[in-house]
């Protein structure tokens, strides 16, 4: 596609919707003046309307602080007193007859999961992943705020269906908030007797690989955290060296729900192949960003109408940093589920959809993009060591226009032999980004690769720096 | 059952002498870093198992992988960031 290269009518301060506090805040590198992840995100409110399904949402819009134990009984009903005692097995069925799919980034499938945790030896542990270290990413944090019990009852449910005598639940150590506010949920359920295992709160160190489950489990463990070598995987031998469930905290938050009203009510919503719902989070060209909970297989177009999408939006960018960039007009009419975008060579990651505003420079972006996961990684492979700089160099002359040699030719070699070569799979989300941002902006990077790019890249860097860039977490803090 | 080389990039830390010895099944990107090329065909065990022997970082290794374990390997794949 090719960007107008038109004057931009978009303002960067809309972007920053009175939605997005939390980690938004803090994309401006350039602007260090507070830190806004430790202020309660008081106004962040929650929409309803026509495609809007709210179940994890139900009431948010009405509230402004987390649902009281009291107030989520009163929601959602009781958790069945003898969900407990109808063992795992019922448990199981259900989540896999529901169909639920990780809400984290894999999309992998709950129950199967669980199974494999469940039929290992000895007890089992859950860990949930609350994390969130995805910069476009708003909606765990949302739910963690709005909503804690939901996922306080995941992890029960959970650790019954694997067998688990212990729980945990990792968080951001730069979210103070956010923790203070999940803490004071644990109380009232202690407090309640609502639970038969408690749940340890952590406080990990705010990395973009720290959230990844081998991370987490190594972190747990006494280590760094940092992603290990697989096998084994977590499920095989994780905390304690115990078979290990890690699942993202929406995904929990649902599994919760199917306890309550079974799988033939999950899947009531869902459109297009998609089982039950999912959160979203939606930002750029659009009026209303924020998190929106839709149904699984609401179209692409769909998600963003609901945000209101500007028209002149020709780019998007699905799924988080580790994501890929397409076509609007190419893309829109896809199921955002991981089956409807498989054929574009998506998928629906952690739920972030970024419109990008027309007049603005796509290749810029995913540079900016680029270098800050170039900068993420641990520093143990050297493959993600050595070559994510230097394809974020190669995308940074591109997208500046000032090109040193081919880098396009540099970059589709280094492509090639990146992906797959790290403990985790933080090169080949990075290069998958990187490889979708050349393709979705073809003509552009041509262009600017002949010295001529676009009046957006020109206009410097201020002008184009839309999509969030935290700063750095204390540089060598991985414990 | 095969015959598979493994790298564990962790502990690899680019001394290359695995490419000198077994050039026919890894070469080296432009960083020094391993990359492996398929399964090791039975004529080049020796070779492989050399090389392994030689990796001044413990982070090269043989192993044999038997269909049993596709589907766990299939599970393992899947699975990124704690879906």
């Amino acid at each position: 596609m090719s960007h107008a290269h038109a004057r931009d009518e978009y303002r960067r301060d809309q972007y920053r919707g009175d939605q997005y506090r939390g980690d938004q805040d803090r994309g401006d590198k350039d602007r260090g003046d507070q830190d806004p992840d430790d202020r309660d995100p008081d106004d962040r409110r929650r929409r309803t309307g026509a495609g809007v399904t709210p179940r994890l949402t139900m009431d948010w819009q009405r509230a402004d602080r987390a649902a009281t134990l009291r107030e989520h009984s009163a929601r959602f009903g009781p958790l069945r007193a003898n969900a407990a005692r109808r063992g795992n097995r019922d448990l199981l069925d259900q989540i896999a007859a529901a169909g639920l799919t990780g809400r984290g980034g894999a999309s992998f499938p709950t129950a199967k999961k669980m199974r494999a945790v469940a039929a290992g030896r000895g007890p089992a542990v859950v860990v949930a992943n609350g994390m969130e270290s995805e910069p476009a990413s708003e909606k765990d944090q949302a739910l963690l705020a709005r909503a804690p019990h939901l996922v306080l009852d995941g992890i029960s449910v959970a650790a019954t269906a694997v067998g688990a005598a212990e729980a945990h639940l990792c968080l951001s150590r730069t979210r103070g908030w956010l923790v203070d506010s999940v803490l004071a949920a644990i109380a009232e359920r202690e407090q309640a007797g609502a639970d038969r295992i408690g749940v340890a709160v952590h406080e990990l160190p705010h990395h973009y690989v720290s959230s990844e489950e081998t991370a987490l489990v190594h972190w747990l463990n006494g280590g760094e955290a940092k992603p290990t070598s697989t096998p084994p995987r977590p499920f095989e031998r994780g905390v304690g060296k115990r078979p290990t469930l890690v699942d993202n905290v929406e995904t929990l938050a649902h599994v919760a729900l199917i306890a309550r009203y079974g799988a033939a009510w999950f899947r009531e919503a869902g459109t297009g192949g998609g089982a039950g719902t999912m959160l979203t989070t939606v930002a750029g060209a659009v009026s209303r960003p924020g998190v929106y909970e839709v149904e699984a297989g609401t179209s692409v177009g769909d998600v963003l109408e609901l945000a209101g999408l500007r028209e002149r939006s020709e780019a998007v960018l699905i799924g988080g940093y580790f994501g890929t960039w397409h076509d609007l007009e190419v893309i829109a009419d896809l199921p955002f589920t991981a089956a409807g975008l498989r054929p574009a060579g998506g998928s629906p990651g952690a739920g972030v959809l970024f419109a990008l505003p027309a007049g603005t420079c796509g290749l810029a972006e995913a540079a900016r993009i680029m270098r800050y996961l170039a900068s993420q990684g641990a520093q143990q492979c050297g493959p993600c060591i050595f070559g994510l700089p230097a394809i974020a160099d190669d995308l940074a002359q591109l997208a500046a226009g000032r090109p040193e040699g081919d880098p396009l030719s540099r970059m589709q070699r280094r492509f090639g032999v990146i992906s797959g070569r790290g403990a985790c799979r933080h090169p080949d989300g990075a290069v998958r980004m990187a490889a979708s941002a050349i393709r979705t902006f073809g003509a552009d990077a041509h262009a600017h690769a002949r010295r001529r790019p676009c009046l957006a890249a020109h206009r410097g860097r201020q002008q184009t720096a839309l999509l969030p860039v935290p700063r750095p977490f204390a540089e060598g803090d991985w414990r | 059952m095969k015959l598979n080389l493994q790298i564990d990039p962790i502990a690899c830390t680019g001394h290359g002498l695995c490419a000198d010895l077994l050039p026919e099944l890894i070469e080296l990107d432009e960083w020094g870093y391993p990359i492996i090329g398929g399964a090791v065909p039975p004529d080049l065990a020796a070779h492989a198992r050399r090389a392994v022997n030689a990796c001044p970082a413990l982070a090269l290794r043989l192993v044999r992988t038997p269909d049993q374990l596709a589907a766990r390997h299939a599970l393992a794949a899947s699975e990124t960031r704690g879906g």
